[in-house]
């Protein structure tokens, strides 16, 4: 059902089939014109064999027609085989604009992927299946290049550049089976390291501690949507701190730098931008509007989504939403971290 | 040079004094001792310098071949480890490309052949010959010496940034490649003039040999598009050295632009490499068909055509580079044509063999090794030129086993043939037929191998340069190093072809293969002036039904020409 074949592997992009189907073309164009130029070859030497030395065989002729007719007929097929090449390199590099972005950053030796939800991963790609994902690649040292046989996708990645592929993946993997595989397609030498490749499926192989252009890779894995949401909610889950998971307050304390909650709310009393947080839990506030609320969980998660709904009296109504970066468990997390600063 | 000769015969006429050494002493025992080898201006004896040279750099460079194979016999660590296998492939390919493959036919089959297939009696500037010779062997010595100070590790395409930042002996390199490219221009030059001005009475444009023709498009593409290396490499040291940002992005540079200039002159390199292949084989399907190549015209147009379209068409190796889309649009519909001079070649050497007297020489089995296998290298640089279908063989095995087929499975098949073809010309000595077609039978299937299975290896996924695969390519790796065992054994025999000729081969007539071509109407070895009489040309070089008997047979050998 995947359509592997002798030579392509599985296809598992909406590309697979175009660019197989072109593949193919050019295959079978190819076999018929070798049989038939090394056939023809080979006859004539079997059957014009010299019979004795030093005989003179009839001096070449001409044949206008024949020459003519093989320099420009090739052109026919010349022009159809760009022709499909073409629209598929046009298919190839035009994104939907509802595309989903991922951001892959290289680097000697590994690929870090940032989703839309601000989780990273390392040497391991999640992609959503049936939907399509644009790849935005860059460099941070030198030349890479992000290829991935199963999509027949490949872009390089240029230090100083931005370069885009986009793909439509069309079958899911599941989240542990390694099918789809990803490369550095472009040379970038390579380098003794303790740790072997750092891939974190494959563990360490014994038999040598190289890394480089040839472990630069890892495997993708293509989920359904849900299950795609999914692994991103848990590539957000809480952190370990000492060897153990987070606590709710912890991993809150770390958001808010890591979110830059920071640069408006301080936690000593001081008003920014936007109000303090310390002892804000469970005290009454007076708003813009000459209401007063109660600053309990539903306000808190309410302000954060909808920061200029209930703006606290004497602040701007300035600070952007939060709705789409930060999940449920994230905005639990900050609310307990709230409640710690007495 | 408009000669109006219309006799059947080639006139022999007049008869130049020559001071000093007797002009009719065949050249290999005319002057003795090292000295006057190393300061010789005869263009045979340069040539065979060069052709040492060239044999001794395709040693080197097949030797870290089969290290590379074997390295890849099995997944992991198997002999080196990835630092070296990235020097090993680095210098595999800059001392196949600059230091074997571009000299190999141009600069020693063709100084030894060239001027005798004009009638002329040297090049055109013979101290500018010998002193290409040195030039390509100073870039030899820095190249040399760039593999004792710590090597490359760079790929000879030296992609910047890579290779404006790594600290292998990169610079060192690039000057080796700047220094050999003056000996390319300078022998270039000396061709191009040689064949406007020495051509001998009544070889006129259409009469010349097609292996001149190929040796003319060269040279132009050599004078034209090494400059621009040269320009780049050194571009590329001046970073190195001095920090000036050319191509880092680091110092306000452009990799990419890197991409644009380098392959401004590799895209034509690539032709530099298989047009004199393709001219090789002309000779040779000529000679061992007994007749003259179908198509002479379209042949030689389709060199200079190859040579033009050279030019235009370097942007297709950068289809994944982030060059513009319509750049790639262009380059991709330029790459298309050059399919069309190569076709025209193809179906004329084909049609040749129609109703010839096809002798199946080793040589002549090298030219159909050519044909067969430049037309599978052909044929797969459609799914290259093809941009769909580009986008995922990129970089993959397959493009390794494309520019195989067409490099080795052509020029150096054509080198082989044609060092086969030309070899009693050049020694006095015929070599065993025998040992000869055991040596191409394992040449060509262990040539085919090691690279068609590296097809589908790369068309499966598998990238290029590197040191470690999956497990899922092993039984393709494995494979094809099997392969480069049987080509490593049938190069083995090849060589102990030649040596056995040297030291114990009979005596070559000076037509042993009775060619109508003008290089076999000399002495073997020829003359230190290669005719011992001025050359009047009145028939082509491939109108055997215009040679006379002696001709075909004898050639003008001095025994022959005492019964005059």
């Amino acid at each position: 059902m995947n359509n592997e074949t002798v030579q392509l592997p599985a296809q598992w992009s909406t590309f697979a089939p175009e660019v197989d189907g072109v593949f193919y073309f050019i295959y079978w164009v190819s076999v018929v014109m070798f049989v038939a130029v090394v056939g023809a070859a080979l006859y004539f030497v079997w059957k014009y064999r010299r019979q004795k030395p030093g005989e003179i065989p009839e001096p070449t002729g001409h044949n206008t027609v024949l020459e003519v007719g093989w320099t420009i007929s090739p052109l026919v097929l010349l022009i159809y085989l760009f022709h499909v090449g073409f629209q598929g390199y046009v298919n190839l590099t035009m994104p939907p604009a509802n595309a989903m972005e991922i951001r892959a950053r290289a680097r000697k030796w590994s690929w870090d992927f940032e989703y839309p939800n601000g989780s990273h991963t390392v040497n391991e790609l999640y992609v959503p299946v049936n939907r399509p994902v644009r790849v935005v690649i860059s460099s941070e040292d030198v030349l890479h290049a992000l290829f991935i046989p199963e999509f027949r996708v490949k872009r390089d990645a240029v230090p100083g550049y931005y370069s885009t592929l986009w793909f439509q993946a069309t079958r899911t993997t599941g989240r542990d089976t390694q099918a789809v595989r990803f490369y550095c397609a472009e040379y970038c030498g390579a380098a003794e390291t303790a740790g072997g490749p750092s891939n974190p499926r494959e563990g360490r192989r014994p038999e040598y501690d190289w890394t480089g252009h040839f472990s630069m890779g890892g495997w993708t894995y293509v989920l359904d949507q849900a299950d795609f949401d999914r692994k991103m909610e848990e590539l957000n889950g809480p952190p370990t701190v000492n060897g153990r998971e987070a606590t709710p307050a912890e991993w809150g304390e770390l958001l808010y730098r890591q979110q830059n909650c920071n640069t408006c709310h301080s936690v000593n009393g001081t008003a920014m931008t936007g109000p303090t947080w310390q002892n804000i839990w469970g005290h009454e506030v007076d708003l813009a509007d000459g209401s007063r609320v109660m600053v309990d969980e539903n306000y808190l998660r309410a302000s954060i989504l909808r920061p200029n709904a209930q703006v606290v009296r004497g602040f701007q109504p300035v600070m952007p939403t939060y709705a789409g970066s930060l999940n449920d468990r994230q905005i639990d997390a900050i609310i307990a971290y709230i409640r710690t600063l007495h | 040079m408009a000669s109006t000769a219309t006799t059947d015969v080639a006139e022999v006429s007049g008869h130049d004094a020559h001071g000093g050494m007797d002009p009719n002493e065949n050249y290999l025992t005319a002057g003795k001792g090292i000295m006057s080898w190393l300061i010789t201006l005869d263009h045979k004896r340069i040539g065979v310098m060069y052709l040492i040279a060239v044999i001794l750099a395709f040693f080197l460079g097949g030797v870290m071949a089969l290290l590379l194979r074997l390295e890849l016999l099995s997944p992991g660590r198997t002999i080196m480890d990835g630092s070296t296998y990235n020097r090993v492939f680095t210098l595999h390919g800059a001392i196949m490309v600059f230091l074997f493959i571009i000299p190999s036919i141009p600069a020693a089959i063709g100084n030894f052949i060239l001027p005798i297939m004009l009638g002329a009696k040297d090049v055109a500037f013979p101290r500018l010959n010998l002193l290409s010779f040195y030039i390509y062997v100073v870039g030899t010595v820095f190249a040399l010496t760039s593999i004792v100070t710590g090597a490359v590790d760079t790929g000879w395409t030296f992609y910047t940034p890579y290779s404006s930042t790594t600290s292998t002996s990169a610079t060192t390199m690039a000057l080796a490649v700047f220094i050999m490219g003056f000996s390319s221009i300078l022998t270039g030059l000396n061709f191009l003039v040689t064949i406007h001005k020495l051509r001998a009475p009544g070889m006129h444009w259409r009469r010349l040999p097609l292996f001149i023709w190929g040796m003319y498009a060269t040279s132009v593409m050599q004078i034209l598009a090494t400059p621009v290396l040269a320009i780049t490499v050194l571009l590329l040291a001046m970073e190195r050295t001095l920090g000036l940002g050319i191509f880092d992005p680091q110092l306000g540079g452009d990799p990419v632009l890197f991409q644009h200039f380098f392959w401004f002159y590799s895209h034509p390199a690539v032709y530099i490499m298989i047009v004199p292949g393709m001219a090789v084989v002309s000779e040779l399907f000529a000679t061992f068909s007994r007749r003259a190549i179908f198509g002479y015209f379209a042949i030689a147009m389709s060199s200079l055509g190859l040579a033009l379209l050279g030019f235009i068409v370097w942007g297709h190796h950068m289809f994944t580079s982030g060059q513009s889309e319509f750049a790639t649009m262009v380059f991709s519909a330029l790459t298309m044509l050059v399919a069309i001079p190569s076709g025209v070649k193809v179906f004329n050497w084909t049609a040749t063999l129609y109703k010839g007297s096809i002798w199946l020489t080793t040589p002549m089995l090298y030219a159909l090794s050519f044909l067969v296998l430049f037309t599978v290298g052909g044929l797969t640089g459609l799914f290259l030129g093809t941009l769909a279908t580009d986008i995922h063989l990129h970089d993959t095995y397959f493009v390794v086993a494309h520019f195989h087929y067409v490099m080795m499975g052509g020029t150096v098949m054509a080198f082989l043939g044609g060092l086969l073809y030309w070899w009693p010309k050049i020694t006095g000595k015929m070599y065993d037929e025998g040992l000869a077609k055991i040596s191409w039978a394992l040449v060509f299937a262990g040539f085919n191998g090691v690279f068609l299975v590296q097809f589908i290896m790369g068309s499966r996924g598998m990238p290029r340069r590197y040191y470690d695969y999956l497990p899922a390519f092993t039984r393709y790796h494995a494979f094809s190093t099997y392969g480069s065992w049987v080509l490593g054994l049938g190069f083995i025999v090849f060589a102990w072809v030649l040596i056995k000729s040297l030291r114990s081969g009979e005596a070559a007539p000076p037509n042993p293969w009775g060619s109508a071509a003008f290089e076999w109407q000399t002495a073997s070895p020829p003359v230190l002036q290669n005719f011992s009489k001025d050359l009047v040309v009145n028939r082509g070089p491939y109108d055997y039904h215009l040679a006379t008997e002696a001709e075909l047979f004898d050639g003008f050998s001095p025994e022959a020409e005492k019964h005059d």
